[in-house]
């Protein structure tokens, strides 16, 4: 629009192949921000409680939010296309009555995966269904589904409990996967590690390359950042956003699997909440809610820094809620700094 | 002449790093016409927003009557007796005519509670002054854009405006309605009121202004009484230097028939198009805004579903459900809506011109960098665009190109057909040159080319051959040479039949 | 392409419809041929036969729009239909208890609609509920001989405070609602636990006065339903009958319009969550006082309930959409759900799956009445009006 006070001359026609990266751009980079978040909540959970950096301490602590981090990546490339889905909890509680009336018949470990995992892929079938095939907004129709697939297993479960599951199944969630190598040298040791969190980080390492290496994952950033002009390009926005809808049931329904290992037991009420942890990961982790901007990596390292900080807090007798306060004023802030930082004239403003 | 009621004195605007507007000065007069004119980025929009309170000048000085002003925000700009009609209509769809006429000063009675009836009837009287007798308790989206424009003045008259802006706001209407507008132009100069006009339509220009103020980069480079210049010279003006030939027509060999379209029809929009269409050929689609044209031919590219219809690409019946099905047999389509359409603003260049088809820069499962950066380094310098690096994003770039980008996008699907919908709406006339130039030579490549535009010479300078649609049919074909300005306005309006 | 419209060569101006159908305002079309009926032709189009604008037809469209009228008659069925079964349910007790039950959604509700009408949305409002209600039990706890105004009092300005902090931010730092309001959300929840060292406070430890105060009744009324009433008639005239109501709904419809209108979007933003959080902290006594205590889960998970019953009501998630009484019956009809599950013996647990089941149909619905009318640029389309499905039908 407007004209530029001085268009250098000899450089207007050169164009690079890249921008030149001062050390500013590199710094203001949302991952390096969590990074030094990691790294302060590290030092000062290890100044704090002397049990932090304790290597079956730190592994235990992976149980507590890998379920939730695995339905994070689905979520984040949601997010990412400007969708959401806030039934995913929900999904879980289906899909672990499921598995709880699956184990009742006497199902072994693996149909009892396949049964959380089958009931995961059609809910987000008809979450999907709704959002693309009717074109309804996600937010109202995963409140909605949220409702209804709660609603469905209250009404089937009631009040009761599923407690009955085969031991082998229970193996698969309370105890290392991976076991605790020493190799003789101190610092030099394979660490113990739980089935959910090699889950998580295998799904991560993939959701990554489909993401920022693939023409799938290039396709979400075009959809996020402009839908309409994506499906001008030829992009199938909607069979893609359905898909993702599927690949968030089938991650819920994978998490609800290892929840109920995990926890050997469940009531209508299990991962009650969770959308909202799962949805702060993301966007703690830098994923746009106004679509087309986000990292994996961001993502990752946002479900570690929220990890170590509930780990950290939880080692000293900090009640759960009060964990909250300090996730939810992270969450703010992280947004919030960059904003004020602008507002004060101390970076030159975007566009 | 009477005394200016409105003027500006050395003003400036600047945003970091940008010099919107530098030292302009005008004056206008009551019961008088200015049209502003310049190239898209010259500073046009910066005056109207200064003029209307969304913008404060850096410097200079605004008086009205006489008296200094500030305008802090766009109340103040009201109060002052100035309102503008705004290019797209900015208005609300959800809320009633009288609403929209009065939002911001709706008239309050006791305990400054909104009375609805009196402004109700304000609302209809305002109305009736200007012959637009729409009910005021309509809902905004029931009315056409053209009545939409209407309130939008009635809004004007609201504020008792002495100073009326109108940024092109004949960019949505047909021939009628302009007319119309211009009657209740003439209607606002007899009742004394100063009009600003600004349009990128020379011979609209010539029939309503009384004077002109030219703009560019931000500078005033000439004003004065219309009667005193031509046409030529306030494009010279404009530009910054003498515009040879605009519409260079090449020479190029016409070949077989590429595409052939039969009978494409959907239910409400546009029915029975059928034309076939050569290797080399440039064929223009004309019709006035709502013709259906543009309908028509997304309906080809798979984005509106066909009721009926079929499509032969060089002797292949094709069946196109999608716009991928489309690319892929080789027809790609520059939207219309650039913004909305065809760029993607928040990705870089690389990005946006590989988008239409990344199938070919994939290596085994991921996508080759280099094999990207080597087609966009080939197309971008094709077509010159101008940036600093190829993974600049495209909403940091200008118009023109931003506009060059998406055409790289389209030609990267190597096409046989490409349709270009107003290839050059809202570019600045350099780009749009070169623009210009490109089509010949994708047509001298052997491409078949459609082109959309509703810029008459446009489509008389490059096309070989003219469809002409109007209401969703084709309704008139012309040959190169044997056709005239008049008879294909006639035919698009419908006139030349109601006078036969 | 949004705004363009068909192009004739006279600006056609359509009579109002003279039947009400269900499927909403949008239904008349701008280009139905004009009838005899309403005029002929002058300067700028079709000259409307002055309608009377206090005929009957009109004035009942000024209350209710026709999706209000179909919500209204799905309740009135329904209530019906339960009547017959248990007529117990139509005793004006139960009654009475129905709104009872329901006044704090009626109000959340409201309030939501509006922070919803700018392009927002309020997680927070059940944790602020839940701290405010707090902050007034520790107030009758420790401070027995407060007047009962100054304990209500403190909830409405907590409540406030905490909705102006979201408000705040979003408004003068442009964070995106969901994210402020999803992190206030957990904030507030957590801070419960701080301001009350973790404890509870039970109906013992409160005033007398603060508790019975809900359970006062005037004309077989009680004190919250009066409550509601009065803050639905604030709310009605507020959004109604003043500038600044009816600038929620211009931002909401569109933000750039509305600066150009001398709007400021910012402050209307702040109004919005302010009165979300106001109207949260009475909620939040009404509540505590109501159930006789007070802790951290109060309330959880409520603030979905709150949007549903605006997504019933017809409130568009986009903005600018929404009226009070759509929003009151759609708080309505999810608490007709909750009282009468329990008349009809059926158990409490198919609540929550019905009120799933009944968002989900109200999207659809919604959906069809927003959705964008066909461009109508042939003749024979034209001819037809809107209903061009027979066309469609006849072309494939």
């Amino acid at each position: 629009m407007n004209a530029p006070i001085s268009p250098p001359p000899e450089t207007r026609y050169t164009v690079l192949d890249a921008p030149r990266r001062g050390i500013r751009d590199v710094l203001m980079r949302w991952e390096v921000i969590l990074v030094i978040l990691l790294a302060a909540t590290t030092v000062v959970n290890t100044m704090v409680s002397p049990y932090f950096l304790d290597v079956f301490n730190l592994a235990d602590a992976t149980f507590n939010f890998s379920e939730k981090a695995i339905i994070a990546l689905a979520m984040a490339l949601l997010i990412l296309v400007r969708q959401i889905d806030l039934s995913v909890a929900a999904i879980v509680a289906l899909a672990a009555m499921g598995i709880g009336y699956a184990a009742e018949a006497g199902f072994g470990p693996g149909a009892l995966f396949a049964v959380g995992i089958g009931i995961g892929l059609a809910c987000g079938v008809f979450n999907g269904l709704l959002v693309t095939g009717a074109g309804l907004p996600a937010i109202v129709v995963t409140i909605g589904t949220m409702s209804l697939f709660r609603g469905l297993t209250q009404v089937v479960l009631g009040d009761q409990a599923k407690t009955k599951y085969p031991q082998e199944f229970l193996d698969l969630g309370q105890s290392y996967f991976i076991k605790m190598k020493e190799t003789g040298i101190s610092w030099l040791f394979v660490p113990p590690v739980p089935l959910s969190f090699l889950i998580f980080l295998v799904l991560a390492v993939l959701f990554g390359i489909v993401l920022h290496k693939t023409a799938t994952g290039r396709k979400l950033f075009a959809i996020g950042s402009n839908p309409i002009a994506a499906r001008f390009s030829g992009i199938p926005v909607d069979r893609l956003t359905f898909l993702l809808f599927m690949v968030s049931g089938i991650l819920s329904g994978l998490a609800a699997a290892l929840l109920t290992a995990r926890l050997g037991s469940m009531r209508s009420n299990i991962a009650i909440g969770w959308e909202l942890d799962i949805v702060t990961m993301v966007i703690l982790g830098g994923v746009s809610i106004a679509g087309g901007v986000g990292s994996i990596l961001g993502v990752v390292l946002a479900v570690f820094v929220l990890g170590l900080v509930t780990f950290g807090m939880s080692l000293n007798n900090i009640p759960g809620q009060v964990v909250s306060v300090y996730i939810g004023a992270l969450l703010i802030a992280v947004i919030a700094i960059p904003r004020i930082v602008d507002r004060l004239g101390l970076r030159k403003p975007a566009g | 002449m009477s005394e200016p009621i409105l003027t500006l004195t050395g003003v400036s605007k600047t945003f970091p790093g940008v010099r919107a507007l530098q030292n302009v000065s005008l004056a206008l007069r009551p019961g008088s016409v200015t049209a502003l004119i310049g190239e898209n980025g010259a500073g046009k929009s910066t005056i109207v927003k200064i003029l209307t309170g969304i913008y404060t000048p850096t410097e200079g000085e605004i008086r009205v009557a006489g008296e200094p002003k500030s305008f802090a925000s766009p109340r103040d700009a009201w109060a002052a007796g100035i309102a503008a009609i705004h290019q797209e209509t900015v208005m609300f769809d959800e809320l009633s005519v009288a609403e929209n006429i009065f939002m911001g000063h709706m008239p309050v009675g006791a305990g400054r509670l909104v009375d609805w009836s009196e402004m109700r009837a304000k609302a209809a009287a305002l109305l009736k002054r200007i012959d637009a007798e729409i009910p005021p308790e309509f809902k905004l989206k029931r009315l056409s854009v053209a009545q939409k424009h209407l309130v939008e003045i009635a809004r004007a008259l609201s504020h008792e405006a002495q100073v009326v802006i109108m940024d092109e706001p004949t960019a949505a209407l047909s021939a009628n309605e302009i007319d119309d507008l211009f009657r209740i132009v003439a209607q606002l100069k007899a009742e004394g009121r100063a009009v600003v006009f600004i349009s990128h339509k020379f011979d609209e220009i010539f029939r309503i202004a009384d004077d002109f103020v030219c703009l560019r980069d931000g500078d005033k480079v000439g004003e004065g009484p219309l009667s005193d210049v031509t046409e030529p010279q306030l494009v010279r003006m404009m530009v910054g230097r003498p515009v040879d030939q605009v519409f260079p027509k090449r020479d190029v060999p016409i070949g077989g028939v590429a595409l052939s379209v039969r009978d494409l029809s959907n239910a409400t929009e546009f029915a029975d198009v059928s034309f076939d269409l050569r290797k080399g050929e440039i064929l223009g689609l004309y019709g006035l805004v709502g013709a259906g044209r543009t309908e028509a031919m997304q309906g080809l590219f798979g984005i509106t579903p066909l009721t009926r219809g079929s499509v032969t690409l060089e002797g292949k019946p094709l069946s196109i459900r999608s716009p991928a099905d489309a690319i892929h047999a080789g027809i790609s389509y520059v939207p219309e809506d650039r913004q909305e359409q065809g760029a993607v603003l928040s990705l870089g260049i690389r990005e946006n011109v590989t988008l239409a088809n990344l199938v070919k820069h994939v290596r085994g499962l991921f996508l080759s960098r280099p094999s990207e950066q080597d087609e966009t380094r080939r197309l971008g310098r094709r077509l010159a665009v101008k940036a600093a690096n190829w993974e600049q994003r495209l909403g940091e770039l200008s118009g023109g190109n931003q506009q060059k980008v998406v055409i790289a996008k389209w030609l990267a699907t190597r096409p046989k057909v490409i349709i270009l919908d107003e290839p050059t709406k809202g570019i600045d006339i350099g780009s749009k040159a070169a623009v210009h130039d490109f089509i010949g030579e994708l047509a001298g490549d052997g491409l078949a080319v459609i082109l959309i535009s509703s810029e008459l010479p446009e489509v008389m300078g490059l096309a070989d051959r003219i469809l002409v649609m109007k209401e969703g049919r084709v309704v008139d074909e012309f040959q190169r040479g044997k056709w005239s300005a008049e008879a294909i306005v006639g035919a698009a309006t419908g006139a030349r039949k109601e006078a036969a | 392409m949004a705004g363009r419209a068909i192009k004739t060569r006279r600006l056609i101006v359509a009579p109002p419809p003279l039947t009400p159908s269900l499927k909403g305002e949008g239904d008349s079309e701008a280009l139905t041929p004009p009838s005899p009926l309403w005029g002929g032709v002058r300067g700028w189009g079709y000259v409307i036969a002055e309608a009377d604008p206090a005929s009957g037809q009109r004035r009942m469209r000024n209350v209710l729009n026709y999706r209000e009228l179909g919500l209204a008659l799905v309740l009135i069925v329904g209530v019906g239909v339960i009547g017959a079964y248990q007529p117990v349910f139509l005793e004006w007790r139960n009654i009475g208890d129905i709104l009872t039950e329901t006044s704090v959604l009626f109000m959340m509700a409201l309030a939501q609609m509006v922070v919803i009408l700018t392009r927002g949305i309020d997680l927070s409002v059940a944790a602020n509920l839940a701290l405010s209600g707090m902050l007034a039990a520790l107030v009758s706890q420790y401070y027995p001989d407060t007047p009962l105004v100054l304990m209500i009092l403190t909830a409405i300005l907590s409540g406030l405070v905490l909705g102006m902090i979201n408000g705040a931010l979003i408004a003068f730092l442009g964070i995106p609602p969901i994210v402020m309001t999803l992190g206030t959300l957990a904030v507030y929840r957590g801070l419960i636990i701080i301001i009350a060292k973790g404890d509870q406070v039970n109906a013992s430890e409160m005033g007398v006065t603060f508790q019975a105060f809900p359970k006062m009744a005037l004309l077989g009324l009680t004190t919250p339903v009066w409550i509601a009433i009065l803050v639905s008639i604030l709310f009605w005239v507020f959004l109604n009958l003043t500038r600044a109501g009816r600038g929620l709904y211009a931002v909401g419809g569109n933000p750039v319009a509305a600066r150009y209108c001398g709007i400021d979007q910012s402050r209307q933003e702040l109004l919005a969550y302010s009165i979300s959080g106001a109207v949260a902290g009475l909620c939040g006594y009404l509540w505590v006082a109501r159930y006789g205590v007070a802790y951290s889960e109060i309330a959880n998970g409520y603030e979905l309930t709150v949007i549903a019953a605006c997504v019933i009501g017809g409130v568009s998630i986009g903005g600018g959409v929404g009226t009070v009484a759509g929003t009151l019956l759609g708080a309505l009809f999810l608490g007709i759900v909750m009282t009468a599950l329990p008349v009809l013996q059926i158990t409490p647990f198919w609540q929550m799956a019905i009120s799933g089941a009944v968002i989900l149909a109200a999207v659809v619905i919604n959906a069809r009445a927003e959705k964008r009318p066909d461009k109508l640029i042939l003749p024979e389309a034209r001819r037809l009006g809107r209903d061009t499905r027979m066309l469609r039908r006849a072309r494939a």
